[in-house]
């Protein structure tokens, strides 16, 4: 088979599964065997995916270039300017099709039994589908106006996931959150494009590399030589393109939907959080990466500094929640903000994208471990909230031990996956920008504190009133995807990631600097220690540290009020203000206008309608006035 | 006595066609408007044939065109009876301030 058939298969496995599910979602049979069917074609369209981006890494061992397989033009504007529609596989949407799929394919596993009670059922798995596909088809996107129809398939495919349970308000109301602000920052991202575009002539990505990327081609020179508002127009287009993926990626201030978006089934954060939606963001800037290093600093600093401030504001943030979602979901955050800083500080050759997409690579497995284990705790608990759970560690042996291993991950403790990535980052920080390594060393030690106070509490310390429960862990299909991503979680570390996935095509030696890594280990450890020492038996240790913190602490688990902020303002300036006078002109003038024309209308007409009087002889004297008139307008005319 | 001229036969055929108007418009009966039309009718077949008599002898397009409009007046009379005809059954009248169906 060739690569194209394979493309093929793989972007079209997820959306037959869509379409077979969606279209058969009425009968009973298919509310039965949903799940198997999904499951069965995601597993088809792993293995295909896997086999192409294995040949991939095999067949571009030293030089990672970039393949057109499939080119298709789509829109043609003339001059050169077409849409087109292709796939595009490079070491990044290699790396991105692996992980994309073994992801999905774990949740889809791991559904089979934690949604079997569901109603719609058939519903769910189609909607992962429709998601799985939309993210296969923006990873391997040829360009960029592809990658936002895509963009936007994936939008609404999250919004369908996370309004799930479209009978709770809440989950209607986040759906609707995620679906408004991504929708809202994606303008900045069409506006982005279509500078690229209209000055890079071309919509494709490697043209728009080449041309963009050169600083000699004339195109390079339009693009500086315009301007708006004294920036120069291609770092307004960065900028622009950026704000859309900071919208995705769940980015200050744009991050206030994706804790609401914990609304959905646990099974459809995971595959959120740890492979689709939020990393698009990410992907997306280091698409554009040469573009991006060529540019005045200015795109790459607000990268690095919004990213820096998410990863620790969102630290911050998870280290008060109460809610187990809740708390993994800020630690998304702060886990992207790490992958977009590290993609702002270039670092020596390369070495910040390098790690930026590795650490991608080891969160995804990581973080659907830890959100499939929160769902199997949610399963056997039934309640998401930290109090009900305690003292699970005898009750559920196996989600405990994936558990501690994911969380030892994330906190960068060797030799667990996240430590290899996390190291990468921190020493490309280090070598680039020390304020932004020393908000990654604080970030890294609030991110071992809060993942294991969320481990000590869940799993050590015994409540007052605990919860107990007959049934077991889960069923197989929920304990196999566990035990599959524990097991990567432990070994994905030790792959010589730079070598495969660069920023330039050329391989680079990954190594570890041995003695950098002492210090940031042993903060880790040290927030797991003091985690220990809160957390591990129940005590009012906590509560008195809080109180003691007074305001300060109150502020953080309000999530600083960004939400009342967002809320304050969309009710009570803009739909004050500028809502109500819209209101107003659409009611009064624009309504008005065509009302009373209408009205002025049905006046003359009830005014002149006496003229037809049914009378035969009374039409015949207009028509001989008529012709009379236009004799004489004849006779006028002729005259001259 | 002045020979007869263009003039002469133009006012003949003006005052034809003012009369038929005027039935046209003032008549109630039906056949009578009818009758009124083809006065205005030949009114015009009596202008083309004064035209090509005294203005284009060597043609004879004046004399083509009324034989036409006589034989369309005819058809066209056909169909008028037609029409009146079934009005009377429909309003057992025949006047046209009776056929007032095309009222607004």
């Amino acid at each position: 088979m060739t690569n194209s058939t394979f493309i093929l298969l793989i972007v079209g496995l997820p959306f037959l599964s869509f379409l077979l599910l969606i279209l058969s979602s009425g009968s009973k049979l298919t509310q039965k065997v949903a799940g198997q069917i999904a499951t069965l074609l995601m597993a088809v369209t792993f293995f295909f995916a896997a086999k192409l981006s294995l040949n991939y890494f095999a067949s571009h061992l030293t030089q990672q270039t970039a393949e057109l397989l499939v080119n298709y033009t789509w829109l043609e504007f003339g001059s050169g300017l077409a849409i087109n529609m292709g796939v595009l596989l490079d070491s990044s949407s290699s790396m991105m099709l692996l992980v994309v799929t073994f992801i999905s394919l774990m949740v889809h596993i791991f559904s089979l039994g934690y949604m079997h009670h569901e109603e719609r059922i058939a519903n769910y798995f189609a909607f992962l589908g429709l998601f799985t596909f939309s993210m296969l088809g923006l990873i391997l996107s040829s360009n960029i106006f592809q990658i936002y129809i895509f963009w936007e398939l994936v939008g609404v495919s999250s919004f369908l996931l996370i309004g799930f349970y479209y009978h709770k308000s809440s989950a209607v109301a986040a759906a609707k959150k995620a679906f408004i602000v991504t929708r809202f920052a994606d303008l900045g991202f069409l506006i982005g494009i279509l500078i690229l575009g209209y000055y890079g002539e071309s919509f494709d990505f490697t043209t728009l590399i080449s041309r963009l990327g050169d600083v000699n081609s004339p195109q390079y020179k339009q693009i500086t030589m315009a301007g708006f508002a004294g920036i120069q127009a291609l770092s307004w287009g960065l900028i622009l393109v950026f704000i859309g993926g900071a919208g995705k990626s769940a980015m200050f201030p744009l991050h206030i939907w994706l804790p609401d978006a914990m609304e959905g089934p646990t099974p459809v954060s995971a595959l959120i959080h740890a492979a689709t939606m939020v990393v698009a963001g990410v992907f997306l800037v280091a698409r554009l990466f040469p573009i991006f290093t060529v540019a005045t600093a200015a795109p790459l600093q607000i990268i690095t500094y919004i990213g820096a401030f998410s990863a620790l504001f969102a630290a911050l943030i998870a280290c008060t929640q109460t809610d187990i979602k809740r708390v993994l979901a800020y630690s998304t955050m702060s886990q992207i903000g790490f992958m977009m800083f590290s993609l702002g500080v270039i670092g020596d050759n390369g070495a910040g994208y390098n790690a930026s997409l590795f650490h991608l690579f080891t969160h995804a497995f990581f973080k659907s471990l830890l959100f499939l284990g929160a769902g199997s705790i949610i399963h056997y608990v039934h309640s998401n909230e930290m109090e009900d759970m305690g003292g699970l560690r005898k009750k559920m042996p196996l989600t405990h031990i994936s558990f501690l291993i994911a969380c030892l991950a994330i906190s960068g403790i060797p030799p667990f996956a996240g430590f290899f990535s996390k190291e990468a980052i921190l020493h490309a920080a280090y070598t680039s920008n020390k304020m932004v390594f020393f908000v990654g060393i604080i970030t890294s030690f609030l991110t071992a504190f809060y993942m294991f106070r969320l481990y000590f509490t869940i799993f050590w310390s015994i409540p007052e009133y605990p919860k107990t429960n007959e049934h077991g862990e889960g069923t197989w299909s929920m304990k196999l995807p566990l035990m599959v991503l524990t097991l990567a979680s432990i070994l994905v570390g030790f792959i010589p990631f730079s070598k495969y996935v660069n920023s330039n095509g050329i391989p680079v030696e990954g190594h570890l600097e041995i003695v950098f890594s002492i210090g940031p280990v042993l903060l880790s450890i040290a927030g797991i220690l003091l985690a220990a020492y809160w957390f591990k038996t129940a005590n009012t240790k906590p509560q008195r540290l809080a109180i003691s913190m007074g305001n300060a602490f109150v502020w953080v688990r309000n999530k600083f009020y960004i939400d009342q902020l967002y809320l304050y303002i969309t009710k009570e300036i803009v739909f004050k203000y500028f809502g109500k006078t819209a209101a107003y002109i659409d009611k009064n003038l624009i309504d008005g206008f065509y009302l009373s024309l209408a009205h002025f209308t049905g006046y003359f007409s009830f005014f002149i309608r006496g003229i037809q009087s049914g009378n035969v002889q009374h039409y015949a004297l207009y028509f001989f006035g008529g012709i009379l008139g236009l004799v004489s307008l004849l006779f006028y005319l002729l005259s001259y | 006595m002045t020979p007869v001229g263009l003039p002469h036969i133009l006012f003949l055929s003006s005052c034809l066609f003012f009369i038929g108007m005027y039935g046209f418009f003032t008549r109630r009966n039906l056949i009578t408007i009818l009758m009124s039309l083809e006065l205005m009718l030949n009114s015009v077949n009596i202008n083309f044939v004064a035209f090509n008599k005294y203005l284009y002898p060597q043609n004879l397009s004046g004399i083509f065109f009324t034989i036409f409009i006589i034989t369309i007046a005819a058809a066209e009379a056909a169909v008028a009876i037609a029409i009146i005809i079934n009005l009377f059954r429909s309003s057992n009248s025949i006047d046209v301030i009776d056929a007032k169906e095309m009222k607004h």
